[in-house]
């Protein structure tokens, strides 16, 4: 067994050394590249798979400590920093998702960036080295022993979300596959925003990691959460707070960036300027998990914090994850963008699972993490056939001399309508993925969401005041029915009704290396929340519960089922489910939509995101640009440069005067010299010019003066 | 007598220079092979020297000592130790990469040209190995006048070189004038230009005006050397008038030696002064970091921006030392959080070195093909250029502090050192790494190879006629980039090879102060 494990490096090693292969020889031939993609995080799936097979054997122990592996790799001083891996519970149970979802989604690009076709992109080889790498990077963060594989992993995600959400700015603008010069420009500037708006998460969490490391001397997930480590870190007094609830803070500042939640969350929606699959990649089995899987990893600092009272570090957690829940699901009623809705779907879930940790359940925010990454993988790859098969009925429209030369996005759901014929397939996977989200019995998301929601009623139960519990629960509740509108007006405009455009018209299903996925993925968002049912006795609660046994503060047990929450959030999610899709499967096109017309300004408001972009816009990005360009001219134009060019001068007209009055003939150099003073910087050095020996000279001598007498002074 | 390791290292691209000199000018390529094979035996030296002293780099290595001039009491000192051997060795490749690509590149006055490039290497050289205070003194000059020449004579006529080039000699002269003095005035009460003994005698302990007058005008001649905000403003037009060799070593080497002087001199000299003024060294710091992030952000030349993001790097060099000098304690914790500090800003050295240099060879490409560096001619070169894509975005991502990455490892420990000894600076100067992805993708990368390519604005720019190498980017620039592309992979993955030696010398060195 213990060989086995020893194997564990390999797990996101595959996917780089796939990634390094195509970059360095294989980026000239698409197909070879994609084959190599696929083979490695084939393998990583095989040999995770086995590693999930062999902890589970290992019986309780291995769940809760583990296995690991170091090696020496910062010297410090008299010490030295560790680099490692490890495998327990909870870092099993992400192995069995994470390179399977990536797999599934790995299979499908292939279908969709159209390899093998004439008009085949040259950069498509790029694309599979840019996921393969992407995938390493989520790998290394699930085996990651310490903070500093953690964070290099979470870093190397970051590189990857960047170069894939501009991907299409590689592309030039054509109407073939319907993108216009807008889209390039939107698809670098989104790529710029993921990037610097979690890199401000980023810092957070690297400030967090570096005050860990100066406090306690180890970045070990398991030596940190040690009860003695906690007690020191609670008993340093940091900002008028313990050190551990200001840790804890700046850690989950880094989640927040990550997992796209409020107030850093606008990153994520526009992150749709990447092709499809990248976004099913992003929002279902990496990125925006690893957020919520760090929060969860460090979890006993959170609950440390937690414990020493008034330093409520947990309690911000479920507070942002509550309104990043509502905020997103709200948004989502209003968005055209079929993947756009799904965007804020995506934070709206992310939120239901930060309120899980947030109410300091480890099982509950990573058990919907878990079936989340395969219905919302699911939804994605679904919409990308959607979309697909829109752009196609595009061409034939287009070679039938339908709707020639318009110009429209195959994205947007106000041209789709009546694609459940057109589409069965597509339609049977998509409708498998939203009843999972909107958490109809016995889909996955049932099962998730309601024990995040059983969870904060206990809590509430169990104390009886309108406590924050309460307030998570009626947050999460809330979102669960606007989580079924948006989805019940999302079905009814794309597959009910009637084809409100030529390119819906002739749109068609998508080729089996596309669909094959999809029926993969919707078998598991049907059946994958059984893994935690409560008849069947919580399994995943024993193999993960105990992973944070050390810290002994963290104590995981399973919250029984609870009737009257299930039945409050399922009549709600039926409700909402079938409001929205009443109200939508018969919208025709330029008619005022139904929500529009029921909300009124409330409806432009959501439509516009809360305005917190443009707010952003205005208070952010302006000024400090703005700063940018006023230090410039600090720099160059107003004081620094001409202070500096106005010594020059006047050390260059000193200089003409002694020159002057030792000649005694007044010539043009004086007159030059002396206007140059007055005349400001810039022109008064030019090497074709004599008198430089001097000028020099003269700055020696003055400060040798200077600096003499300073001394004979002292 | 031990193998002269540090003096053939130091020597040879001296007599280098001397045999190019001699040699007819017409004969380029001979020119340009005889210089590029005299760079050569010091790097191999350097890298030996490195291997061999790796385990013991805490104390100084291959001490050599000869009387040099006997009336002034000056010695020829020469010795390394594990911060002075990484930036020994930085020299010596860069100065042979230069040399390489140049003998592609410079077409004006060849023999010159790299007979002042060894020159200027042995002058860089010197300054690290010199162990008397006389002999750094006189090799801190040596290389000025070379880089002068370099940024006047090659540079190119819109920068406005001779400016620039008399505004750097002038800018390095005050500073080097001012330590001249101070230097004397050390020697006055130890009697000794020993660097290794100075500390040991207290210099200018009884007399704390002056101690602390000489303890500013040599800071002052490192600061600018560095540099430091406000003592800048000669590194922009410097760098932006060089070519791209002298900007690669103007930047990797020469911006170093103020940097190891601080370390090397200013704080073993002046431990308790250091420590007293640390606040305001470290408000400077501060500023060079954020200012210089912003003022990049504002740049439209893309050498200016590089120039200017130096200056913001160096400001991390800069906390990592205040923070291993804001405290004298030597208990176990804090020795290891100073000794972390300074292991980040000795490496932080070295990274910016070779990440910098990277980036100003890459500048040079997109030169040499266009002759403009204006980021608004540019767009989407991804497409026409991949290679030069992938080898800039990995370079850029370096330089911004990818973990993974050479950069990130040296910014970890600065700011490791700095939240555990200067919380308040650490917090506030984190702000710089926003601003430095900032001003690397926004500017750089989405400017010059995102968006769309136009073929149209590109035939404004580029003429065939006048480019004799592949349009992407050509053998010799590859082979110039690739052992730099090995380092930021290496320190960047597994650091600890680099990281011991350094480790064990600034270990002894704050453990001794």
């Amino acid at each position: 067994m213990e060989f086995i494990f020893n194997l564990t490096p390999l797990i996101p090693l595959f996917p780089l050394l796939a990634f390094a292969i195509i970059v360095l020889f294989t980026h000239r031939h698409n197909r070879l590249s994609s084959s190599i993609a696929i083979g490695g995080i084939a393998l990583s799936t095989a040999l995770g798979w086995t590693l999930v097979l062999a902890t589970i054997l290992s019986g309780e122990h291995a769940w809760a400590e583990g296995w690991q592996l170091r090696v020496p790799w910062l010297p410090a001083g008299t010490t030295v920093l560790e680099l490692g891996f490890a495998v327990d519970g909870f870092t099993a149970a992400m192995l069995f998702m994470v390179p399977f979802v990536c797999l599934m989604i790995f299979i499908y690009s292939q279908g969709y960036m159209k390899l093998g076709q004439p008009d085949q992109d040259p950069r498509y080889a790029r694309f599979f080295a840019y996921i393969s790498l992407f995938a390493a990077g989520m790998l290394g963060l699930v085996v990651a022993r310490d903070l500093v594989l953690l964070f290099i992993s979470w870093e190397v995600m970051g590189l990857c979300s960047y170069l894939l959400i501009g991907f299409w700015s590689f592309r030039k603008a054509d109407s073939e596959h319907h993108i216009d010069a807008a889209q390039v420009v939107r698809a670098r500037q989104a790529a710029l925003k993921a990037f610097i708006t979690t890199r401000i998460g980023d810092v957070l969490l690297f400030s967090g990691i570096a005050l860990l490391y100066s406090y306690t001397g180890t970045l070990t997930f398991r030596e940190l959460f040690r009860p003695e480590t906690l007690e020191t870190l609670q008993a340093i007094s940091l900002l008028g707070m313990p050190a551990v609830t200001v840790i804890a803070l700046l850690v989950f500042g880094g989640a927040v960036g990550k997992s796209a939640q409020f107030p850093l969350h606008v990153w994520l929606p526009d992150a749709m300027e990447g092709p499809t699959p990248v976004s099913a990649l992003i929002h279902a089995a990496t990125m925006v998990a690893a957020g919520v899987y760090l929060v969860a990893r460090t979890l006993p600092l959170f609950i440390a914090g937690f414990v020493v009272a008034d330093a409520p570090a947990l309690h911000w957690v479920a507070v942002i994850g509550a309104i990043t829940a509502l905020l997103g699901a709200t948004v989502g009623l209003a968005q055209d963008d079929i993947k756009r809705v799904l965007a804020y779907s995506t934070i709206s879930q992310l939120g239901y699972m930060m309120m899980g940790l947030g109410l300091g359940s480890l099982v509950a925010g990573i058990f919907h993490l878990l079936t989340h990454a395969f219905f919302k993988a699911l939804l994605f790859l679904s919409a990308g056939s959607v979309i697909h098969g829109v752009e196609h009925g595009a061409h034939i429209a287009a070679h039938n001399g339908h709707g020639h030369g318009e110009h429209f996005s195959p994205n947007d759901m106000k041209i789709m309508g009546g694609l459940r014929h057109r589409m069965p397939r597509t339609f049977v996977a998509y409708l498998a993925g939203a009843l999972a989200l909107v958490g109809i019995v016995p889909f996955a998301g049932f099962w998730s969401k309601d024990e995040i929601l059983a969870e904060a009623f206990h809590l509430w139960r169990a104390d009886g005041t309108l406590n924050l519990p309460f307030w998570v629960w009626l947050a999460g509740t809330l979102g669960a029915f606007f989580t079924a509108l948006y989805m019940g007006r999302q079905l009814g405009l794309v597959f009910w009704g009637e084809p409100r455009h030529a390119a819906a018209r002739h749109a068609h299903e998508s080729p089996s290396s596309m669909t094959v996925p999809l029926i993969v993925l919707a078998l598991f968002a049907l059946l994958f929340g059984f893994v935690n049912a409560p008849f069947l006795g919580n399994p995943l609660h024993h193999l993960m519960g105990n992973v944070h046994e050390v810290s002994e503060v963290v104590h995981a047990e399973a919250i029984p089922f609870n009737p009257t929450v299930a039945g409050i959030s399922t009549v709600l999610a039926v409700a909402g489910l079938l409001l929205g899709w009443s109200l939508y499967r018969n919208y025709r096109a330029g008619q005022v939509e139904p929500f529009q017309a029921a909300l009124g300004p409330v409806f432009t408001v959501l439509r516009n995101k809360y305005y917190i972009d443009d707010l952003y816009q205005w208070a952010i990005i302006r000024p400090a640009v703005w700063l940018a360009n006023f230090c410039f001219n600090i720099d160059d134009r107003w004081i620094i440069d001409p202070f500096v060019d106005l010594v020059g001068a006047a050390g260059r007209a000193a200089s003409d005067i002694a020159r002057v009055l030792d000649s005694g003939v007044i010539d043009r150099w004086f007159v030059e010299g002396t206007a140059q003073l007055f005349n400001a910087a810039g022109r008064w050095l030019r090497y074709s010019e004599t008198g430089h020996v001097q000028n020099y000279l003269l700055v020696v001598a003055v400060t040798i003066l200077l600096l003499l007498g300073l001394y004979l002074y002292f | 007598m031990n193998f002269p390791f540090l003096t053939l290292i130091t020597f040879i691209p001296l007599l280098g220079a001397v045999v190019v000199a001699l040699m007819p000018g017409k004969h380029e390529r001979a020119l340009k092979l005889v210089a590029v094979l005299f760079s050569v035996p010091s790097l191999v030296l350097a890298l030996i020297a490195w291997l061999l002293s790796a385990q013991a780099a805490g104390e100084m290595q291959l001490l050599e000592e000869a009387v040099w001039i006997p009336t002034l009491n000056a010695y020829y000192r020469v010795g390394v130790d594990g911060i002075s051997l990484p930036l020994v060795f930085l020299t010596t490749l860069l100065t042979t990469l230069s040399l390489f690509y140049s003998a592609y590149t410079i077409k004006k006055r060849v023999k010159e040209f790299f007979a002042l490039f060894l020159l200027l290497e042995t002058g860089m050289i010197g300054v690290f190995v010199a162990l008397d205070l006389i002999l750094f003194y006189i090799f801190w000059e040596v290389g000025l006048v070379p880089m002068f020449l370099l940024i006047g004579i090659w540079g190119q006529p819109q920068d406005r070189p001779q400016y620039s080039a008399i505004k750097f000699f002038l800018y390095t002269l005050v500073g080097s004038v001012a330590m001249l003095l101070a230097f004397i005035a050390i020697y006055l009460t130890t009697g000794t230009w020993n660097i290794l003994q100075i500390p040991s005698l207290k210099p200018l302990a009884g007399n704390p005006a002056l101690a602390i007058a000489a303890f500013w005008a040599i800071f002052l001649a490192f600061a600018i050397k560095v540099p430091s905000w406000p003592f800048h403003t000669w590194l922009p037009d410097a760098h932006t008038a060089a070519p791209t060799a002298g900007s690669v070593v103007l930047a990797g080497v020469l911006l170093k030696l103020g940097g190891y002087g601080m370390i090397r001199i200013l704080l073993p000299f002046f431990p308790d002064l250091f420590r007293q003024f640390a606040p305001w060294i470290g408000v400077l710091a501060l500023i060079s970091m954020i200012y210089g992030a912003l003022v990049s952000m504002a740049q439209w030349d893309l050498k200016r921006l590089i120039a200017y993001s130096s200056v913001s790097h160096m400001g991390f060099f800069m906390l990592g030392l205040v923070a291993a000098a804001a405290s004298l304690d030597v208990a176990n914790p804090v020795l290891n959080s100073r000794a972390i500090a300074l292991n980040g800003a000795v490496l932080q050295m070295f990274n910016h070195g070779i990440i910098t240099g990277g980036l100003f060879f890459l500048v040079g490409v997109i030169y040499e093909r266009t002759h403009t560096r204006d980021l608004k001619a540019f767009g989407g070169l991804s497409a026409k250029m991949p290679v030069y894509y992938g080898v800039m975005l990995m370079t850029a991502l370096a330089s911004l502090g990818l973990p993974g990455l050479a950069g990130f490892i040296s910014e970890f420990m600065v700011f490791r050192g700095a939240f555990a000894l200067i919380p308040t600076y650490a917090i506030i100067g984190i702000v710089a790494i926003v601003l430095g992805a900032a001003y690397i993708l926004w500017k750089i990368i989405q400017h010059v190879f995102l968006g769309e390519f136009s073929e149209e604005r590109w035939q404004k720019i580029f003429n065939p006629a006048h480019w004799h190498f592949s349009l992407d980017m050509a053998r010799f620039e590859v082979i110039t980039m690739a052992p730099l592309l090995f380092f930021m992979v290496l320190v960047g993955v597994y650091p600890a090879p680099v990281l011991n030696g350094i480790n064990a010398a600034t270990t002894a060195l704050l453990a001794g102060l």
